[in-house]
Parts: structure tokens; sequence; C-alpha cells
């Protein structure tokens, strides 16, 4: 066998570990060499969020103004929970969703697909960019548009809203690891069909309004769908100031959508991966 | 400063005897296109064709085909980016199918198009690579720093996107790169597309390489003079099949005599063990 010294790196938990804060550090570098991106994306984001917004308060001022929210919804805040939460979640999605794409596109794809880490510190990496990625971004956007609209947080529970959207992310993070196998096997159209997944999401979870206006048909999709749970969750928490004990019903079904859709998505992106090698689609372009 | 291009913590053996740095053994790959219609006709195409090979510890081994000839395709599953559907494949005695993870940390690839983030610097993507590749900290930063000075990167340049440096000069950076992380880089035709000044500071580098380092080299190219003045043996590939592998001089003194000429060039080698010049060779694929 081999003449080498058995004194390879690598294949140790923290060896991966360390090594997957290669995509952390590229990915913030990518962040700030493509600052003009982002802030055109964070404007768009914001202006948005605002116009969502604005629909609310035009809404609440034609049901009487603010003397008649006593007891009522606050429209206002109900849509810009939806907003700033959706915006983290697709973060989230999109980020770990354009693993391969953003890869494919920059000419790195077979480089790092040959890269001595696993792909699950890989996924690691790339994740807790997502993470990261996605609070600073939301952050961002709740901050600007705390400056625009005046909302009662004074009952809020913000530590179990905090509990729910972090749990919410281990859903977002598995359907991104599904999606991003899409450019993986389909290299010219696979980055569309993984808007299709975030669009279908988007529609169906109750984001800006309350899923019983939805079709008997579309219902059974609000009930698979991690983001449904999500914002009730933090609708609950920020809204009604509901203790962390009582978020339960929807704690748990996103906890259970999370256990399966991560590693589900593992499984189908080393499926995928595997195909592309065997097939040659693994290439830096189409 | 005059800066050396170490190996990381894998280093070879002293005694280079026994085991290959690579080895491949009857391999074959086929290609199928299945088109939509069923009518449509299958397409098959033979990349590779039961090739069998042996790279020897710190040699530079060329590889010279025409178009479609199978050269990148063989680099590839030498990569791990694609599997082969018979044969073996071992890098240092290792299979590339069962024991993938340590044949990634052994190879490294450099293609004709240097894959980097264009956008980010010299000194951010060897970063990245190095980071990938387990090594990190204020040493890795310096040695790096100072790999990148060496190759004619000034400091005050280190920084800015490396769009910005001539392709000559992306080539060297991946080169350097590829050496800094492992000790078997496959050159898969690196010089195809490069002025004539980039190509031979890059020939020379890759001499300074063999001269002055352990590095074990495999390199696809379409340059008969490149193939002669680097190389230590070169296998020819037409169709898929090894057609001719040993030294320029031993090339020479066997098909010399059947040619009719004392000394012929490699490249009337090459034409008239496969019947076409190497001319129309761009953008090989296969």
């Amino acid at each position: 066998m081999s003449q080498l010294p058995r004194t390879l790196p690598g294949a140790g938990f923290w060896w991966e570990t360390r090594a997957s804060l290669a995509f952390v550090e590229r990915n913030l570098y990518l962040v700030k060499r493509y600052w003009h991106l982002e802030l055109a994306f964070l404007i768009f984001n914001v202006a948005s969020a605002m116009s969502v917004l604005y629909i609310g308060e035009a809404q609440m001022q034609a049901s009487g103004g603010s003397a008649a929210r006593e007891g009522q919804l606050d429209l206002v805040l109900f849509l810009g929970i939806g907003t700033v939460v959706w915006a983290y979640l697709r973060a989230v999605f999109a980020n770990v969703g354009e693993m391969v794409a953003w890869e494919r596109w920059e000419g790195t794809i077979e480089y790092t697909m040959m890269a001595p880490i696993s792909r699950l510190a890989h996924m690691l990496g790339v994740s807790l960019f997502s993470i990261i990625y996605g609070l600073a971004r939301s952050a961002l956007l709740l901050g600007v548009l705390s400056l625009f609209f005046s909302v009662d947080l004074s009952k809020a529970n913000v530590a179990g809203a905090g509990i729910v959207l972090l749990a919410g992310s281990i859903s977002f993070l598995g359907f991104g690891i599904m999606a991003a196998v899409l450019p993986l096997l389909f290299p010219e159209r696979g980055e569309e069909m993984t808007f299709v997944i975030s669009s279908i999401l988007l529609l169906v979870s109750g984001v800006y309004y309350p899923i019983s206006v939805l079709p008997d048909w579309m219902e059974p999709l609000a009930t698979i769908s991690p983001a449904t749970y999500v914002l009730e969750g933090m609708r609950a928490a920020l809204l009604e100031g509901a203790p962390t004990s009582a978020l339960g019903p929807s704690l748990v079904p996103t906890l259970i959508l999370g256990g399966l859709a991560l590693p589900i998505g593992v499984a189908i992106f080393s499926w995928g991966e595997r195909y592309a090698k065997r097939t040659g689609r693994l290439k830096r372009s189409g | 400063m005059v800066a050396t291009l170490e190996r990381p913590e894998t280093q070879l053996a002293s005694d280079t005897g026994a085991t290959p740095a690579a080895m491949v053994e009857h391999v074959s790959k086929v290609f199928i296109n299945r088109p939509l219609l069923r009518r449509a006709q299958v397409k098959e195409v033979r990349a590779v064709d039961d090739v069998s090979l042996t790279v020897k510890q710190g040699e530079i081994f060329g590889i010279l085909g025409a178009n479609g000839s199978g050269k990148s395709t063989l680099i590839r599953m030498l990569s791990t980016l694609l599997i082969p559907d018979s044969g073996r494949v071992e890098v240092f005695g290792f299979d590339v199918l069962k024991q993938e993870a340590q044949v990634k940390r052994l190879i490294n690839r450099v293609s004709v198009e240097a894959s980097f983030f264009k956008k980010l610097s010299p000194a951010e993507n060897l970063a990245y690579a190095l980071r990938l590749y387990g090594r990190s900290g204020p040493a890795v930063r310096e040695e790096t720093l100072a790999v990148l000075e060496r190759l004619g990167v000034a400091r005050e340049k280190v920084g800015e996107p490396l769009e910005q440096l001539s392709r000559g000069m992306q080539q060297k950076v991946a080169i350097a790169r590829a050496l800094l992380t492992s000790p078997v880089l496959l050159l898969d035709e690196p010089t195809t597309g490069l002025d004539p000044r980039s190509k031979l500071d890059v020939q020379q580098f890759v001499h300074e390489l063999r001269d002055g380092h352990d590095a074990t080299i495999l390199l696809c190219t379409h340059d008969m003079s490149e193939a002669a003045t680097l190389c230590d043996r070169v296998a020819i590939l037409e169709m898929g099949r090894l057609v001719a592998l040993d030294t320029v001089d031993g090339l020479k003194r066997r098909f010399g005599a059947e040619m009719g000429s004392l000394d012929p060039t490699l490249e009337e080698i090459f034409i008239h063990l496969t019947g076409r010049s190497l001319d129309d060779d761009e953008g090989d694929t296969a």
C-alpha cells in the first residue's frame, strides 16, 4: 500500500468544523465585495415591505382610525412580522439553495466539490453563514421599518419569538439543501426551479394573510409548510405576548418538520451529487 | 523575502519506491445522452476506453490528445469529479471511489480557466482554499502573502480583485494555490489561451516546481514543445484509447524508424499515431 506517512490531515469532527468556517469567511468576503448588490437588495426589500405595511395602515384607517384598533388585530404589526420573518426565512433558504448555483456562476464548482471536506461540513458552513446573513438582513430591515411605523411590542415575548425563529431555520436549511441539488441535476434551469419552491412556500404559509383565506385544496399545503408554524408562533409571541411554554403548538410541528426536512435534504443532495458524478454533470458550466 | 512553497501536513515518504502517485487500471467511461423523445436515437460517447497507466512520484507526466480524446475525462476521474464505469483509479494507493476523502487531500486541479472567485482578491481566494484544506492562522496568512509576493503580486495588489490580474498571473496563483495544499497537481491545459509571454511565465513556473519541489504533476497540454520540455513521460490518447506511453526520447526511438526519421518531433509522432494534428484542439471537454 502507500508509502505515505499516516499524517493525512482531516477526517476528525473538529477539523471538519474548522474547515467549514471557510464558507462563512468566503461568503463574508463576497458580501463585502458585492456590497452594491447587497445595498440594492436591501433597498428593494425595504421598499417592498413598506408598501405592504402601508396597505395595512390604509386598511386600518379605512376601518375607523387608531381609535378603532382597541381589541382588534394590529394589521400593521401582523404584516410587519410576516414581512420580517419571511425575509429571514427566505434569506436562509436562498443562501443554502444557491450553494451550487453560485459556485457554477463563479466557475468554482469543481474546485469546491473536490476539496477535502465532507459534504456535511460544507453544508454546515453554508448554513451557518445563511443564518448569520439572514439575521443581519432581517435586523436591518426591522430597523428601517421601525423608523417609519410605530409598533407596540411592550407585551412581546422576544425570547420565545427567537426560539421559534431558530427552530424554523432548521426546516428552511433542509428545504434549501433540497433546492440546492436542482442546479446540480439541471445545470441550465435548476436555479429557476428553486424560485418555484420559495414562491409556493410564500403563497401557502400565511405570510401576509391568515391561512384560513386560502381555498380548501391549498390548506393542506399550509399544514406541511414550516413557515406556517413559525409565523403562528412568532405572532403569538410578539402580538399576544404568549409565554414560551404556550408556544408548543407552533414549536413542536416546526421541530418535527425540521427533523424531517434536514436529513431528507442531505440524503437528496448526496444522491444528486453521486448522479452528477456518474453522468458528468458536475462541471463548471452547463 | 523569498517564499518557499511548502507542503501542508501531508508529506511524501522519503522512499518514493513502490507506491505510484497515480494509477489508472483498465478504466472506461461512456457518456450516454438520452433524449426526451423516445424515438430519437440514444447517443453514446466512449470517452475513455480501457486505459491503464501509472504516474510515478515526483514525475511530470504529460497527457496528449486531440479534441475528444478523453484527456479531461481522465483528469476528472482522478479528481473525484467523475465516477468511472469500470476499472480502478488510485492516488498514492487510495481508491478514488472507496477512499474519496483521502484522495481529495492529496490532489488539486488547475484547469483552463482558473477556478477563482474573481471579485475576491488573491489573498482572499488563497485564504479560502487554505481553510478548506485545514490550514489557517497568522503564520499561514504570512506564508500566503509571501507566496504571492514571490509570484510577482506586490503587497499593495494582494487586496485587489483577482479579475484585475492578467490571466497568466491568475494561472500562476492557481498553481501556487494547488501546491500549497496538495502534493499531486492535475494541470488541465493550464497554458491554453494565454498570450506567449504569460504562457512562458507559467511554463517556467511549472519548471521551477519540478526542480525545487517534490510535486507530482499530470499535465494535459496542446503544446507539443511544452510537453517535450516539461514532461518526463507522455501518454498519447486517441478516441479514448491509450496509443503510446513513454519518454519523449523513447517515443522518438520507438517510432522514428517506422516513420523513416532519425529525430522526429513530438508533433510528428503524434500525427503519425493519431492521423491528426492538435491545431483545432480548443475547448476539449471529453
